[in-house]
């Protein structure tokens, strides 16, 4: 998977993380099953991270201890690609509401 | 094996009890072996222990509130994480048990957790470490059912909450010996109730499950791997304090009276109905304190409740008095949807009569229940957490309104006695100017205020000293201020149920104790041998 990972076609996004604590748990979990929810490869990373995390795994994405007030990427890949990277980034901009 | 041939002694604060002898059973650190199959077997095995460990979250989830089931959330999302078990997986696949794999995996998230050099993100560390637990317990699968501790075992942890205490069957157990706590914390009030020998504050117990273990609930003393010279005093005491026993059954049928032929009034404390099941009103004379908080558990309890439970504690008295506090939550106490949150210092916030006062539907309730129990017996209603004397006359006048209510319900009701708990500084000192048909010492919470000492901070266990000489003063000019006036001067704290301090009480001029329920025997032992003259102790 990882051979192929340069040659896959990602679809971007990205948003301002407005929660005050960052993106911790309760976010985090929201998160996590939220990008379950589509087919796609999503994929997230912090300002000025160079490692992109699975989106899927709550633990990845606490472990990313991305900080308030910091724009959050997103990258997606597959058949619902674009929708994925779109809901995410909705999300996040919405402070995790709902 | 070298280790037990030389004996560890811990030295902790002695709460209740005598002598044991047992095995160490840890509670909460308890480990589970299971025989490993192969890999394809270890690999169901986790799958099967993470499923299981998923549906007990979601159960515990559904009885909580949103923060709560919040919290649980984030760890039930984590044994969905493919990403987390996949390495758990791959190591199994390479030959390790699952329970080490899920294990060692899960040890190095919570080492990265924890190095986050991030508060929150160490406190995420708990729920990992929470996880890790469940799913061990998990695999450990059937060996779990007849995994409690051994008979005659002493139950050793760092700390045990009420709850925990309650859920173990005691009358099976040797004793229980924790690391923290002191001997006024509420699971030493319980151990002492219910004459469970223990010790707390012990610090760090280096004891594995199964050591063997010896714990002398009078000096406060654990002994690790004792050798064979410990283990036959032990067994000697042990035997002496049967027979000891067996003489404090006998004493407690009878009056209390000290070898000077001063009469003594003994009377038990009730922290539930349950406790009076099997006990004989004959061993006491009255209940000198009712704690009610037990109905309050789940939020406040209807009249009809609160009646119910009143009356059977004063049928169960046959005549004798039976002294009710009303509601003393606050400070260690919280009861939902009761007390204040968000209280910087809940001892010397809203608590006891504080809050009654404050309440004052939820304390009509309950005023409205004793005067209708009182009409079955002697009831004398007592307030708790008092300062200035204008709260009895408050409390008064409630009462008042409650028995107008009463009477014009054409409810059977009767005037109950109404007297203050002695817990504050300025109630000892100011005793003599309340207008209180009588005195009731809560020496725990007086030592608390005295001593400017925590009830539950281990560190401070031996300063918060009952024999303080500030404290005795205190109980000495609230027996006189009792004798000034012509009422009645008990003491409901722990000072009262401890042998030990009987002849110090005495000396003081009390004459009322009230015990816990284990207690009266041996309380009324330490009494017949008392010298038991006013200021000249033994």
């Amino acid at each position: 998977m990882s051979e192929a990972a340069s040659n896959i076609e990602w679809i971007t996004a990205s948003a301002l993380i407005v929660d005050e604590t960052g993106l911790h748990a309760r976010p985090a979990v929201k998160l996590t099953k939220l990008a379950k929810t589509f087919e796609a490869s999503v994929e997230i990373r912090g300002e000025a991270q160079e490692r992109w995390v699975n989106a899927k795994s709550p633990n990845a994405v606490m472990k990313l201890k991305a900080a308030y007030n910091t724009p959050l990427q997103i990258r997606a890949s597959g058949p619902d690609a674009a929708a994925a990277a779109e809901a995410l980034a909705d999300l996040v901009e919405r402070n995790f509401d709902g | 094996m070298v280790e037990t041939l030389n004996e560890r002694i811990l030295t902790g604060v002695p709460v209740s009890g005598g002598s044991a002898l047992g095995v160490c059973y840890r509670p909460v650190e308890k480990r589970f072996t299971r025989e490993k199959g192969s890999p394809a077997q270890e690999a169901d095995a986790l799958r099967n222990a993470v499923s299981r460990a998923g549906k007990e979250l979601e159960e515990l989830v559904a009885g909580l509130d949103q923060l709560a089931a919040e919290i649980l959330e984030f760890q039930q999302v984590l044994l969905e994480d493919d990403d987390l078990l996949e390495p758990v997986f791959s190591r199994i696949e390479n030959g390790e048990s699952a329970d080490a794999a899920w294990a060692v995996v899960l040890a190095g998230e919570i080492a990265e957790y924890r190095a986050a050099d991030d508060e929150y993100m160490a406190a995420r560390a708990a729920d990992l470490g929470d996880l890790r637990e469940r799913v061990l317990r998990a695999l450990s699968g059937p060996q779990r059912a007849d995994d409690g501790p051994p008979d005659g075992a002493i139950v050793v942890a760092g700390d045990l909450t009420p709850s925990a205490f309650l859920e173990m069957d005691w009358t099976r157990l040797a004793g229980a010996a924790l690391g923290a706590g002191s001997a006024t914390s509420h699971v030493s009030i319980l151990a002492r109730a219910r004459g469970v020998t223990m010790v707390v504050g012990l610090g760090d117990i280096d004891a594995p499950d199964g050591e063997a273990v010896a714990l002398d609930g009078r000096t406060g003393t654990m002994i690790v791997a004792p050798s064979h010279e410990t283990r036959a005093r032990f067994q000697e005491q042990i035997s002496q304090e049967a027979g000891l026993k067996a003489e404090e059954a006998e004493i407690a049928g009878k009056p209390a009276v000290t070898r000077a032929g001063r009469k003594i009034r003994v009377l038990v404390n009730v922290d539930d109905p349950s406790i009076l099941d099997g006990l004989d009103p004959e061993i006491c004379d009255g209940i000198g304190l009712t704690r009610t908080e037990f109905l309050f558990s789940k939020g406040p309890p209807d009249e009809e409740t609160q009646l119910q439970a009143y009356e059977t504690i004063v049928r169960w008295a046959k005549g004798r008095p039976v002294t009710i506090r009303t509601l003393d939550a606050g400070g260690d106490k919280p009861v939902p949807g009761v007390t204040l949150d968000g209280e910087q210092n809940p001892f010397l916030g809203v608590r006891g009569l504080r809050l009654s006062l404050l309440d004052r539907p939820l304390f009509r309730v309950q005023l409205r229940a004793i005067a209708r129990a009182a009409r079955l017996g002697p009831v004398k209603m007592m307030v708790p957490m008092v300062t200035a004397p204008f709260e009895l006359d408050e409390a008064r006048a409630e009462l008042d309104l409650a028995l107008a209510e009463l009477t014009g319900e054409g409810l059977a009701h009767a005037r109950p006695e109404c007297g203050i708990m002695i817990e504050t500084p300025a109630a000892a000192l100011t005793a003599e100017d309340w207008d209180a048909d009588f005195y009731s010492i809560g020496s725990n919470d007086l030592i608390q205020y005295v001593t400017a000492c925590a009830r539950d901070n281990p560190n401070l266990a031996k300063l918060a000293d009952a024999r303080n000489p500030a404290v005795l003063e205190l109980i000495a000019r609230t027996v006189a201020a009792g004798k000034a006036r012509g009422v009645e001067v008990s003491l409901c704290g722990d000072m009262a149920s401890s042998p030990e301090l009987v002849p110090l009480l005495l000396s003081l001029g009390l004459e009322s104790f009230s015990v816990a329920p284990a207690q009266v025997g041996p309380v009324k032992l330490a009494i017949g041998s008392a010298e038991g003259d006013v200021a000249n102790g033994d």
